[in-house]
């Protein structure tokens, strides 16, 4: 969930609050946004994504930083290079180059669908002996 | 230094076509309609561009080359996976239309990678960088996009015709909107129950309870127990890293042979007793790297928490993905995505993939692809339809069809709240030993629970209007509650284990249930046998090299 708007990092551009898919900030007049409803948060960090002066951390918890966490703790995320981390793996800011070009995803895509032809040979339809269907493949997701 | 955003578009009266929900389906369709000439908006819960399961996780594409056999190949390899519930000709459709579509994303510009041959690769989305793309293009083609607008029911003519939709602007004080629209286009994404899944949070499936709510009907709901791997401390719902994983229980044991990804449905049965842990061991050192940027949110989490996932094994969860990567949705009539009401049109997670996923789940490559066929589909067909009406529609009276959790039918004096009303359908739904491992008992059980929450919501539900949030979360309960009924009474009518629905009271599978179901209604939750043998439709083209030998 998101845990820290940085006060020295954040320019007020309220684009966090714009770009929420669960509309968790609120801009305030004059000053910074502000976290007004974090049980909402889904930790899908697109807020970071989008913060252009990397001002944001959601940490990786489910739910709510216990209190004195680290998560929580401005200072030791800045030391620890934790703010604005994924722009830098999506390649987002200036003089950047986008992420998606090193995307190696096909490569496991085809490992998958390789091992499930292998694997077709005397191994579907039985695993630690639970019979199973032809046809029953929990999809690993995206 | 304070910066003015760019003032919220303004709510036009009356467009052509209405679209809700602004994901991948969406935002095609509105790209669609648009490009014919017609006045579009595009009302999103949240903001079109981030919102939804594609934004937030990406997606692999069923993205196969016109080449040699290789399009008949995975389609008869899905007809097979997917239990025999596919259809030929809508397989053959989608990935048709995803290789147009994948171009044209290729040619605005979206940054795939090259391979070492100098050719890109295709298969893969970044959410991210993917939805922002879409959300400049559909503003460039001159749609009125409605961000942090969330529609709560639809309008109907006298005829019954779907003529717009109304919803409120969470960021304006709750300001209602309402739109006149010719047709809508219905792209609000699947029900994942508020899991937590990565992203789902904003898919309560509040686009099927408007649809039913004037008559339309679903299919598929059976197969809506699609349960994604998180880190026990998160809810990055990413698996397709976990092919490198081995599990093990809370004493060290390794769980499954590792077959991946069938060995998973019996990590989720160990997890019933033990605490399951994952470590990534098997991939190789020198492919890491490529792992970390293929799937940069699947490993942000754990950088954030300091562990190594190679060498540290990490307690993990199973997270109820439900109908988003499930199958199930409204029942689509006809090639064009119309449902079975009059001016209304389905797409993406909203409408059922099961005759491109069948009986098992569509995520990760599927419904990428479904999502931008059915989108494109969905905004020409509903954009034809607005063209086709009389005009008779820009001044009918409208009536506004929505119900539950909006306009409570009783006068009690104290009605549920909607946390509670969420917390007590959760407990039924979210579990693994109630949904993903299902028997006619605890069904029936469920049933019982969740009927009489029903009557509860539909007679005492209000919300406190004056409290946008209050507004939404309260027609999200009902919608959730509404597909947790559609679900487990589908599941009751097909007492066999197929696909993703695993039934421990009937392991087996029937071959006298390969058909569809479909399912509707509200107060009173019906269910009908669909489509019988879909796959074998007599109507089934032959392969186009049997068919050319057969002609000469």
């Amino acid at each position: 969930m998101i845990e820290v708007i940085s006060d020295s990092r954040c320019i007020d551009c309220n684009i966090c609050v714009e770009v929420c898919p669960t509309d968790v900030f609120e801009a305030v007049d004059g000053g910074h946004p502000v976290i007004a409803r974090q049980s909402d948060c889904q930790t899908c960090f697109m807020c970071e994504a989008n913060c252009p002066a990397d001002a944001l951390f959601v940490s990786p918890l489910a739910g709510p930083a216990p209190a004195g966490s680290p998560l929580t703790d401005e200072t030791f995320l800045a030391s620890q290079g934790r703010f604005g981390e994924y722009r830098r793996w999506l390649g987002w800011g200036y003089g950047r180059r986008p992420g998606s070009l090193q995307d190696r995803n096909y490569v496991f895509v085809e490992r998958i669908r390789r091992a499930a032809e292998v694997g077709e040979v005397g191994e579907v339809g039985e695993t630690n002996g639970q019979p199973r269907p032809p046809g029953h493949v929990p999809h690993p997701g995206s | 230094m304070s910066r003015r955003r760019a003032t919220p578009a303004v709510v036009p009266g009356e467009v052509d076509v209405l679209v809700l929900g602004g994901g991948p389906a969406g935002t095609w369709a509105a790209l669609e309609a648009a490009t014919r000439g017609q006045r579009v908006a595009l009302a999103d819960k949240g903001y079109c561009g981030t919102s939804g399961s594609t934004a937030a996780a990406g997606n692999n594409l069923w993205y196969v080359p016109p080449v040699g056999s290789a399009r008949q190949d995975a389609i008869a390899a899905r007809e097979v996976a997917g239990g025999h519930l596919t259809e030929r000709q809508w397989m053959e459709r989608v990935l048709e239309r995803t290789w147009d579509a994948v171009q044209t994303l290729a040619d605005w510009g979206y940054p795939f990678p090259v391979a070492d041959n100098g050719e890109q690769r295709r298969n893969s989305l970044q959410g991210p960088e993917y939805m922002r793309l879409m959300r400049r293009r559909v503003r460039r083609a001159g749609v009125v996009i409605l961000d942090h607008s969330p529609a709560l029911e639809l309008l109907v003519d006298p005829d019954s015709v779907v003529t717009g939709a109304a919803g409120i602007q969470r960021q304006r004080a709750g300001t209602r909107w309402a739109v006149r629209a010719g047709a809508v286009v219905l792209a609000t994404g699947g029900c994942a129950f508020l899991s937590g899944a990565l992203g789902l949070n904003v898919d309560t499936g509040d686009g099927a309870l408007m649809a039913a709510e004037v008559g339309a009907e679903l299919s598929g709901m059976e197969f809506s127990c699609q349960y994604g791997i998180a880190p026990a401390f998160g809810a990055q719902t990413k698996g397709l890293m976990y092919q490198f994983a081995a599990f093990t229980d809370a004493e060290g044991a390794e769980l499954a042979g590792g077959l991946f990804p069938s060995g998973l449905l019996d990590v989720q049965r160990a997890a019933l007793r033990t605490q399951v842990y994952a470590r990534l061991e098997r991939a190789e050192p020198q492919i890491r790297q490529a792992m970390r940027w293929s799937q940069p949110n699947f490993f942000l989490p754990f950088d954030k928490m300091g562990i190594d996932p190679f060498t540290q094994r990490f307690p993990i969860r199973f997270v109820l993905e439900g109908t988003v990567r499930g199958t199930g949705g409204l029942r689509l009539v006809d090639d064009e995505c119309a449902t079975t009401v009059p001016g209304l049109f389905a797409a993406g997670d909203a409408a059922s993939r099961e005759p491109v996923t069948g009986a098992i789940s569509g995520g990760g490559s599927h419904n990428g692809s479904w999502a931008i066929s059915s989108g494109g589909w969905a905004g020409a067909a509903a954009a034809r339809f607005a063209a086709g009406r009389p005009t008779g529609w820009s001044t009918a009276p409208l009536r506004p069809a929505g119900g539950p959790g909006l306009r409570p039918r009783g006068h009690h004096i104290v009605g549920p709240r909607a946390d509670d009303v969420v917390a007590a359908l959760q407990s039924r739904v979210l579990p693994l030993e109630h949904n993903r491992f299902r028997t006619e008992q605890s069904l029936r059980d469920s049933l019982a629970v969740l009927d009489s929450l029903w009557s509860a919501v539909v007679d005492g539900l209000a919300p406190d209007s004056s409290d946008a949030h209050a507004v939404v979360r309260s027609r999200e309960a009902a919608a959730m509650l509404a597909h947790a009924r559609w679900m487990y009474r589908s599941a009751l009518s097909r007492p066999e284990t197929r696909g993703v629905q695993v039934r421990d009271d009937h392991p087996d599978t029937d071959p006298a249930l390969v058909h569809r179901i479909r399912v509707g209604g509200l107060d009173r939750v019906w269910t009908a046998v669909g489509e019988a043998r879909p796959d074998t439709h007599p109507q089934a083209r032959v392969p186009g090299a049997l068919a050319q030998m057969a002609a000469s």
